[in-house]
């Protein structure tokens, strides 16, 4: 019980949208161990910001739990952080680097000096020390990530929520932030749960690949990746292993979008559940 | 820079000369030669007539500068930020932004009298209000849905994310809406001053041209001018310094 970080059970999310319900979640279970890191895949419309903004708080589920350290989420918890795709509107442009990363940790309510320290620690973790006194919008998007995520760090979160962090920088700053979330996730033993629509970038970073089925979402497989911790993008993207956990996670993605779905025997059941839920 | 003071200074100082050439044989009584008038302005405007009808007026446009941002930003920000408020309050704020402010003046002097200061500071404000208000409203409305949910996501409390993160972010609209209303605010000063007998610097202009003291009359109408010039300056001045993180994530974004 206590090596399970987040606890997810059959969470469901439908929209109410002016008289006609979407049911974009119908029932999602998982768990994330302490200290993992979990990437969820899944077919673009499936639900997986949906999933991650019920996970942090955000959003209000229509059944089912989040737990995070054996505590419930009904708001944004403390021991998590977040970090989103529109890094340029997530971060406060009247502030400077500094400023973005500190200002959680002045609301947590540490003295000066412990919050220089920690700032400093977290843009040196991410190679932002020259940055520190810049404004957000005068770094390169990729750098701009980097701050976004140096705030997550310093802010010490028991779970780490990124929502495809990655999708709109190029290609090489792609590969060095895929690198900068491996080291950060070792170095500092923080337990990731990163959502992304690319499936060699899940492969690449994960321990466990969640794939989502299409909507409304449920779990469709849970991948283990055989991959050794160290990893590189050159060795690692051409290694054997890479390719067979890439070609089976491809073909279950393939699969979802194809509308399949897991055992009809569980699905039912959940699902049945899940409406009484909702509508109870 | 030079270049810049040069170019700005340039249509002021045709104007003026202009104006001087113009008059300067003028022996109409109403248009009297620039160079009297301006002979005139040290005589008019000494320390006695700044004590009474320069600083009053100052201080009565403050005063009600500083009511209509402090309840404009306010109800703006709580307006902006509830969508039930909003809809019940929009409508209303159309019809009474659409009153021109002026025509409160009798009505004001009803309750609070035409000479004391209390008709004018309240004219001041109410004509101020609206376009801080309207402003503040739509800054808050379009604040960026992805700060609020990192706001949310980082627990920041009520109050900073009401410091930092919605009066910030809505800082360039309540500037725009502060700069328009400060215009208002010299109108309403002057105009407010119009009706009473008090002292004033709209009420030395009146005072003047029924005492046929024109050259004085038009040296007040050009004070009324540079102290608007002054305040624009003043607050462009604090805008520069407060909003420049905005000019620079605008010019960022023109490059991209």
């Amino acid at each position: 019980m206590s090596t399970t970080a987040l606890d997810v059970r059959n969470l469901a999310k439908t929209y109410d949208g002016h008289g006609r319900d979407v049911e974009a979640v119908r029932d999602l279970t998982f768990r994330v161990d302490r200290g993992e890191l979990v990437c969820v895949v899944g077919p673009s419309g499936a639900g997986k910001t949906t999933l991650l903004r019920c996970v942090a708080g955000l959003l209000d589920s229509s059944g089912g739990t989040v737990h995070l350290d054996g505590v419930p989420v009904t708001g944004p918890p403390a021991g998590m952080a977040v970090v989103f795709q529109e890094y340029g509107r997530s971060l406060f442009p009247w502030l400077t680097v500094r400023g973005n990363v500190g200002l959680p940790l002045k609301e947590k309510g540490l003295d000066r000096p412990t919050r220089a320290a920690k700032v400093d620690a977290a843009l040196a973790a991410v190679g932002l020390c020259d940055s520190a006194d810049a404004h957000p919008w005068q770094l390169s998007g990729g750098m701009q990530q980097r701050v976004a995520i140096a705030r997550a760090v310093a802010y010490e979160p028991s779970v780490l929520l990124m929502d495809e962090p990655f999708a709109s920088v190029d290609a090489q700053t792609r590969a060095e932030l895929e690198d900068l979330v491996r080291d950060l996730w070792q170095d500092l033993g923080v337990t990731v749960l990163f959502v992304t629509h690319d499936i060699d970038e899940a492969v690449y970073l994960g321990q466990r690949v969640l794939v989502l089925s299409n909507r409304p979402t449920v779990v469709l497989e849970d991948v283990r990746v055989d991959l050794p911790t160290a990893r590189d993008q050159l060795r690692t993207r051409s290694s054997p292993a890479f390719a067979a956990a890439r070609n089976r996670v491809y073909e279950l993605v393939q699969r979802a979008k194809q509308g399949h779905r897991p055992l009809p025997r569980a699905t039912g059941a959940r699902a049945m559940s899940t409406g009484t839920t909702a509508e109870g | 820079m030079t270049r810049r003071a040069l170019v700005a200074l340039g249509l002021p100082v045709v104007l003026v000369a202009t104006w001087w050439v113009l008059s300067a044989g003028s022996t109409s009584f109403f248009w009297p030669p620039l160079s009297a008038i301006v002979a005139a302005f040290p005589t008019t405007w000494t320390a006695d007539p700044i004590a009474h009808d320069v600083l009053p007026s100052l201080a009565r446009l403050t005063a009600g500068y500083l009511v209509a941002l402090v309840v404009g930003v306010a109800a703006g920000v709580a307006i902006g930020s509830d969508r039930v408020l909003r809809a019940l309050c929009e409508p209303v704020l159309e019809f009474l932004r659409a009153i021109p402010p002026p025509v409160l003046v009798p009505v004001i002097a009803l309750f609070a009298g035409y000479t004391g200061s209390t008709t004018k500071v309240v004219t001041i404000a109410l004509g101020c209000l609206w376009p801080i208000l309207l402003n503040t409203v739509e800054g808050v409305r379009s604040l960026d849905e992805v700060l609020r949910d990192t706001a949310r996501s980082y627990r920041l409390g009520r109050l900073t994310t009401l410091r930092q993160v919605v009066l910030r972010g809505s800082s360039p609209r309540i500037a725009a809406g502060a700069r328009q209303a400060l215009s208002v605010g010299v109108i309403l000063m002057v105009i407010s001053e119009l009706f009473g007998a008090d002292r004033g610097l709209g009420a030395a202009v009146v005072r003047f041209q029924r005492g046929f003291a024109i050259p004085q009359m038009w040296t007040g109408i050009i004070l009324l001018g540079l102290l608007g010039v002054a305040l624009s300056g003043l607050f462009r001045l604090v805008e520069h310094r407060t909003l420049a993180w905005y000019r620079g994530l605008r010019q960022a974004e023109r490059e991209v």
